[in-house]
């Protein structure tokens, strides 16, 4: 039947972690350090809050937009915290999840031949989102000597006339790499002379460790070039509720909006006054668990080092993304290796584009004693391809 | 006043006091050296009392009694409770004892191995004892969550996808 499929969709490639997905869920008793989502239970204060509203009847839709009273939660969260600056009436918009706000950004604004910039390695929507807007895709790369922050010599590299949208996403998943106030300037004077729009996806915002996020949207003169996109999956544990959202200058929010309202209607009204009560009460919470994962981060580094592989030093998100190249084995081949040898079900570095190649992404949202049971095994694994 | 890292650092032990100085230092960054420097201190200070586990001994089989126990002292002229409370603390049969405020001023918990044990000790030790008024024994009939761990129940279970992106 694909002869019905339309081509561009039928010429997307499956993403790199599905086939993976196919390949573990074969085998018993693995150990999974592939999961991109936290390990923790929504707190029970904002659980209790999804089943009260349900208690209330609060069952219906909501505006378009999302509920004004979660908006204006926002517009206040985002002044306090990041210093930015968003009208809850027409500069917010809540979606199923920060993944359709992509998708939204992507469809908004570029129009077929348009090129997005795509830093690699990245997060495996942005460029099918793009293809299906029918934009073209040009990865930037980043490298493990950079600490895998994007430098503007790269960019002006991928740059063409026709681009038109920079997608940056720190802290970045699968490397963990940030990006300081310093490394982003010279993006936003780039992205000022070439008159490009920003799509900054900063889900991850509330997981650094040792210093706080710098948002691209803070930076002189770049609030209206950026949609700031963002969501509580990572930050409340809440990645089942999907509730995410974008903010950005009120013209471009009204664009999103329009698809938004014809393809989604609304965010799921539950998950709505489930995140409202994370902003308002779940504070301690989020900042225990990003301790948590600060604690297992360095258990990982530490790791990785001990048994003889280069790994960077992550301060965001929650992945480690060891270089395996001394192994001299590809990315899958180690993966694939690992996984019939040792039963450790790590990410290949490849799946996340062509940058990620020579390295593996462990995601470290899971116990400390599942942890270390995995690099023990994974020592046992390295050691013998590495001597 | 503690700093940020050492509050991490008591927490972590308070969580799992198996933790080894070096598996501490791991996962704070702090030393291994400043890390049985600190422990040493707070243990001197009494900062960290004891290390021991918690017992669910419900899922032993082996079940003891344990009841909560209100009373009402006649405060003491210089000395107010503490003098009666100082006393009472030396029983071993009393788990844990609380100044209140409200209708009573004491709170006992009491464990022994049956009924008949802890209703013995509250009539023959406690309410003889000088200056206690009156008593109310509240047995425990089961402990569903003790120092913030539930006991009771089914775990939450994560259904996670094993990869996802």
């Amino acid at each position: 039947m694909n002869r019905y499929l339309a081509s561009h969709v039928e010429n997307l490639p499956p993403s790199g972690i599905r086939k993976f997905f196919d390949l573990v869920a074969t085998m018993k008793d693995v150990i999974s350090l592939g999961v991109g989502e936290p390990d923790f239970v929504t707190p029970w204060i904002v659980r209790e809050s999804g089943i009260f509203s349900l208690e209330q009847g609060q069952t219906m839709y909501t505006s378009n937009a999302g509920l004004f009273e979660l908006r204006e939660e926002l517009a206040h969260h985002l002044a306090t915290t990041l210093g930015l600056s968003y009208n809850p009436l027409d500069e917010i918009l809540i979606t199923s999840g920060a993944s359709e706000a992509v998708d939204l950004v992507m469809r908004a604004v570029l129009a077929p031949g348009d090129v997005v910039l795509v830093p690699n390695p990245s997060y495996v929507s942005y460029g099918p989102c793009a293809t299906l807007a029918g934009a073209n895709v040009h990865y930037i790369p980043t490298h493990a000597k950079e600490d895998f922050r994007l430098r503007v010599e790269d960019l002006a590299q991928a740059y063409t006339p026709k681009a038109k949208l920079l997608v940056l996403s720190y802290p970045n998943n699968p490397t963990g790499a940030i990006m300081s106030r310093e490394d982003l300037l010279p993006i936003a004077d780039f992205v000022a002379k070439h008159d490009l729009l920003v799509l900054a996806d900063d889900i991850y915002s509330d997981l650094t460790y040792g210093g706080t996020h710098v948002s691209f949207a803070s930076l002189p003169g770049m609030h209206d070039r950026t949609l700031f996109v963002s969501g509580f999956s990572k930050s409340y544990a809440m990645t089942g509720w999907r509730i995410g959202y974008v903010a950005g200058h009120k013209d471009l929010v009204a664009g999103l909006t329009k698809i938004h309202q014809y393809t989604m209607l609304c965010a799921p009204i539950m998950g709505q006054f489930a995140a409202l009560e994370a902003l308002r009460s779940a504070s301690e919470e989020r900042d225990e668990m990003v301790n948590a994962y600060d604690r297992r981060r360095r258990l990982m580094v530490h790791g990785f080092r001990q048994m003889g592989l280069d790994c960077f030093e992550p301060l965001g998100a929650f992945y480690v993304f060891p270089e395996i190249t001394k192994t001299k084995m590809t990315s899958e081949e180690f993966a694939e290796e690992l996984l019939k040898e040792e039963k450790v079900a790590v990410v290949p570095g490849n799946a996340f584009g062509p940058s990620g190649e020579g390295h593996i992404r462990c995601s470290y949202a899971y116990s400390t004693e599942q942890l270390q049971e995995a690099l023990k095994r994974i020592a046992r694994f390295v050691q013998p391809r590495i001597s | 006043m503690l700093t940020e890292e050492d509050r991490k650092l008591l927490k972590l032990i308070e969580e799992d006091c198996r933790l080894t100085p070096e598996a501490l230092s791991i996962q704070t960054g702090l030393t291994p050296e400043y890390i049985t420097q600190r422990i040493s201190d707070w243990e001197k200070e009494k900062v960290i009392v004891e290390y021991r586990p918690l017992i669910n001994w419900e899922r032993t089989g082996d079940v003891s009694v344990s009841a909560l126990i209100e009373v009402r002292v006649l405060p003491q002229r210089g000395y107010g409770f503490d003098k009666v409370a100082k006393r009472l603390q030396k029983y071993p049969e009393i788990k844990s004892l609380f100044l209140m405020s409200g209708g009573y001023d004491l709170a006992l918990l009491i464990e022994g191995k049956t009924m008949q044990e802890v209703a013995l000790f509250v009539a023959e030790k406690l309410a003889p004892l000088e200056h206690i008024q009156s008593t109310a024994t509240h047995f425990v009939l089961r402990c569903y969550k003790q120092d913030g761990i539930e006991l009771m129940g089914e775990e939450e279970t994560l259904q996670r996808l094993v990869v996802s992106p």
